[in-house]
């Protein structure tokens, strides 16, 4: 099973805090600043779970989780969905393009490492 | 999970540096809205780096920056819904904000109280929320929640059929019922669960009872379930005796805000660690130049590999081998030099970009319209100039709107457009970075300058001297031609102060203006201060480097061409001018070298306009040399801008002609004056 998680997020502050969090615990990460980014990134990839923000220039979160889920070999791939708990109301919009789970943010790394552990641990 | 430990403070820094640049697009962003207060383009983007700000600060526990980017946030979500219109009421609030965040930032990073407009500001902000109700934010309410008593409630839980091949795990809903409270007990009704023969395993027939001891109102448990609300059912229900229960199943203390509090209470520790030390200075560098730069180590590493060869073998073709390698070690050792000074490089854009604000509130201060035009803003400096380019730079702007430019109604007058233009300009020229700052405004009025130096006694009525010697006056110390001293530009900073800053940098300030039609002042900086082109020259047993850029000639004078002068020291006679002749084996106590300039050689160079004659035995030859900073190593010594290290391993101390000739210009002013009444 592959090990390697995509972070996608315009805030390179957030994405290099999942990364190091997610290394810690023993996974391959890669990145991209935006949706559009993120689609790129994920072609071809065999992705264990994927965790993207969902304010971003270019393509959002959203409109990213659609995307993905069209691009083959990324059905199934689990997301977590970032937010603030301005963007609650998202969250049944997330989940109806695909999102498997979701985590509000201000976040610790810890939050991250439980729901890593309860989706692709 | 304990074992895992996240390296707050370096994203600290981060966290930092990347909120400077989402201020800046903000306080940009802000200032196009000026112009075009309908762009949602616009203000989508300020929303975002409010927005990104506010997510990671929270992360941080930067609890002062996290409450107010969520009133800029709410307030800016409002604009960008259409809900309220981006008014010259809202700019006056969101304007000052920039700096009110700035200043929490570097409360944040400093450890120091938070500044006292923060709150007022916020006030403001919170006005433009919907309804005064709702004014108070979101982490404000949480707060004044009344601390609910703890109550015991089971919780009925029962998944669809299709809960997991829709891609959830009943458990981790379980699991998650251990945020809200404490399980006490956990029951599963298998009830439903088909005979094997029709059992789709992929289907969930199971439902859960919990038990939860929890202090949340069945709300905030109902929030665990928000995200599959439409995949399963779920039930509250009170639990009816209070009797306690002991069913101590080894529930699971799993307590996820008790960590997540100590780890936001660490972060903020972390900040007041930070504030001792000064903040550790960072670039970032695409991965690709760090790419390149591996890929010539590894040349380079080649090439040593075929000299050590061919130094083992012999005969012609050894030779020619060596060669050969040393010719590949010498280009690429200078690539890995050039591309390793360009990762020093940054736009000068994060310079340019604080000035739109400050025209803007300059031009609203002193009355006068003002166009700010900005080019040229990619080209690349080195980055510890950048820093010390700020003030210089802010000043020459602000001169040019507070004294160069008319107020409108002089400027209609004059037949002129009613709103004047400030343009910056930045280019490359010949190794140098070009920056002009210019005006279309009154001009420098030669005569009230030479009329201000005579007063000063600067210069003698009889003088004969030419505009641009007499523009450069305005470069002297304690000069100011305004009629009035506004609080603007009369802040006792001249600009002999930013010429003297422009010098710090090993660059110079030119200024070229005609009355009536403008002034444009002209800064020339060299790329970097790591390396300088210089002219390596001898001096009795040393050798000193005089950087190239200030070299004019070289020649061995006649006896003739050399004359003493009273009291102050010899000049030599070039083409009919004076130039005063600087011993260095004087000024660096060397005692065994040529005294006799007829059997020396001189070496012609020039700061600030003014030639001086450096007295030296010989001249080497030009090369790069990499310079190392006396003061860190040793300390300030003046004439000298640093020191460098020779192929053969030997200290050379590079000369800093600017400071040379600071030093002998008034001598030598002082000489030309005897030789004049002699």
């Amino acid at each position: 099973m592959s090990k390697l998680v995509l972070v996608v997020d315009d805030s390179l502050v957030i994405r290099k805090m999942v990364c190091q969090t997610l290394v810690k615990l023993g996974f391959e990460t890669c990145e991209a600043a935006d949706g559009m980014a993120g689609l790129e990134a994920a072609k071809g990839k065999e992705l264990a779970l994927v965790i993207t923000d969902y304010n971003m220039p270019r393509m959002n979160g959203l409109e990213f989780i659609k995307e993905l889920r069209t691009v083959d070999g990324h059905k199934f791939t689990p997301v977590v969905f970032l937010t603030t708990e301005m963007e609650e109301t998202l969250r049944n919009e997330a989940r109806a393009a695909g999102a498997t789970a979701w985590v509000v943010k201000p976040f610790q790394p810890e939050k991250i490492i439980s729901v890593v552990q309860k989706i692709a641990a | 999970m304990s074992d895992i430990q996240i390296d707050m403070d370096g994203l600290l820094d981060t966290f930092f540096e990347e909120a400077e640049e989402h201020l800046a697009a903000f306080e940009n962003g802000l200032l196009e809205l000026e112009d075009n207060p309908g762009n949602r383009d616009v203000v989508a983007r300020i929303f975002r780096a409010a927005h990104s700000i506010k997510g990671a600060s929270g992360t941080f526990g930067l609890t002062d920056v996290t409450r107010f980017t969520h009133a800029l946030e709410t307030v800016l979500d409002r604009v960008r819904s259409g809900d309220l219109a981006y008014s010259r009421e809202l700019a006056q609030v969101f304007l000052p904000s920039v700096d009110v965040l700035r200043a929490l930032m570097r409360a944040a990073r400093e450890g120091s109280a938070a500044p006292a407009e923060a709150a007022s500001i916020r006030v403001e902000l919170e006005k433009f929320f919907v309804g005064s109700a709702s004014a108070a934010p979101h982490a404000d309410a949480k707060a004044a929640a009344p601390v609910s008593a703890s109550r015991e409630v089971r919780v009925h839980f029962v998944p669809k059929l299709e809960f997991m091949s829709r891609g959830m795990d009943p458990l981790a809903m379980v699991r998650d019922l251990a945020d809200v409270g404490e399980i006490v007990s956990r029951e599963i009704d298998a009830s439903k669960v088909p005979e094997l023969s029709c059992l789709d395993p992929e289907q969930m027939h199971l439902s859960f009872w919990i038990g939860l001891k929890t202090e949340k109102t069945d709300k905030e448990i109902a929030e665990v379930f928000a995200f599959v609300d439409d995949l399963c059912t779920f039930e509250i229900v009170a639990k009816v005796e209070a009797a306690p229960v002991v069913v101590k199943e080894a529930a699971p203390e799993v307590h996820e805000h008790a960590p997540a509090e100590k780890t936001a209470a660490a972060a903020a520790d972390h900040g007041g660690g930070a504030k001792a030390a000064a903040p550790a200075a960072t670039i970032r560098v695409s991965t690709d130049k760090v790419d390149k730069l591996l890929d010539l180590v590894s040349e380079i590493v080649i090439a040593q590999a075929m000299i050590v060869d061919a130094s083992r073998a012999s005969g012609q073709d050894a030779e020619t081998r060596l060669n050969e390698a040393l010719g590949s070690l010498d280009r690429h050792t200078r690539e890995l030099q050039e591309r390793v000074m360009s990762i020093r490089m940054v736009p000068l854009a994060s310079v340019f970009g604080r000035l739109p604000r400050m025209v803007r509130d300059l031009a609203a201060t002193v009355g006068k319209k003002v166009r700010l035009v900005v080019e040229g803003e990619t080209t690349e400096i080195d980055k510890s100039m950048v820093e010390q380019l700020s003030d210089p730079l802010t000043h020459l702007v602000r001169n040019a709107v507070d004294h160069g430019l008319e107020f409108p109604e002089d400027r209609i007058k004059k037949g002129k457009p009613e709103e004047g233009v400030v343009r910056i300009r930045a280019f490359h020229q010949g190794g140098n970075v070009i920056i002009e700052v210019s005006d279309d405004g009154k001009g420098l009025d030669t005569a009230v300058i030479r009329a201000k130096a005579e007063r000063l006694g600067i210069v003698t009525p009889d003088a004969v001297l030419t505009n641009d010697q007499i523009h450069d006056f305005i470069f002297s110390a304690g000069f100011s031609t305004a009629a009035k001293v506004t609080d603007v530009s009369g802040r006792g900073v001249g600009m002999d102060v930013v010429k003297r800053n422009v010098e710090a940098l090993k660059g110079s300030l030119s200024l070229s203006t005609e009355l009536g039609t403008g002034t444009a002042m002209r800064l020339r900086l060299p790329l970097t201060l790591a390396i300088v082109d210089g002219l390596a020259v001898r001096v009795g047993a040393q050798t000193f480097v005089v950087p190239l850029l200030s070299v004019l000639e070289s020649f061995r004078p006649g006896p003739s061409q050399v004359r003493g002068v009273l009291g102050s020291g010899e000049v030599i006679d070039m083409r009919g001018t004076s130039v005063p002749i600087v011993r260095l084996h004087e000024l660096m106590n060397e005692p065994n070298a040529e005294r006799d300039p007829s059997r020396a050689l001189l070496c012609i160079v020039e700061a600030n306009g003014q030639s001086l004659a450096l007295l030296v035995d010989d001249v080497i030859g030009q090369a790069q040399f990499v310079v190392k900073s006396l003061e860190v190593n040793y300390r300030k010594v003046p004439s000298l801008m640093g020191a460098t290290i020779l192929g053969d391993g030997r200290v050379a101390m590079i000369v800093d002609v600017q400071s040379l000739a600071r030093h002998t210009g008034r001598g030598a002013d002082a000489s030309f004056s005897a030789s004049e009444a002699a």
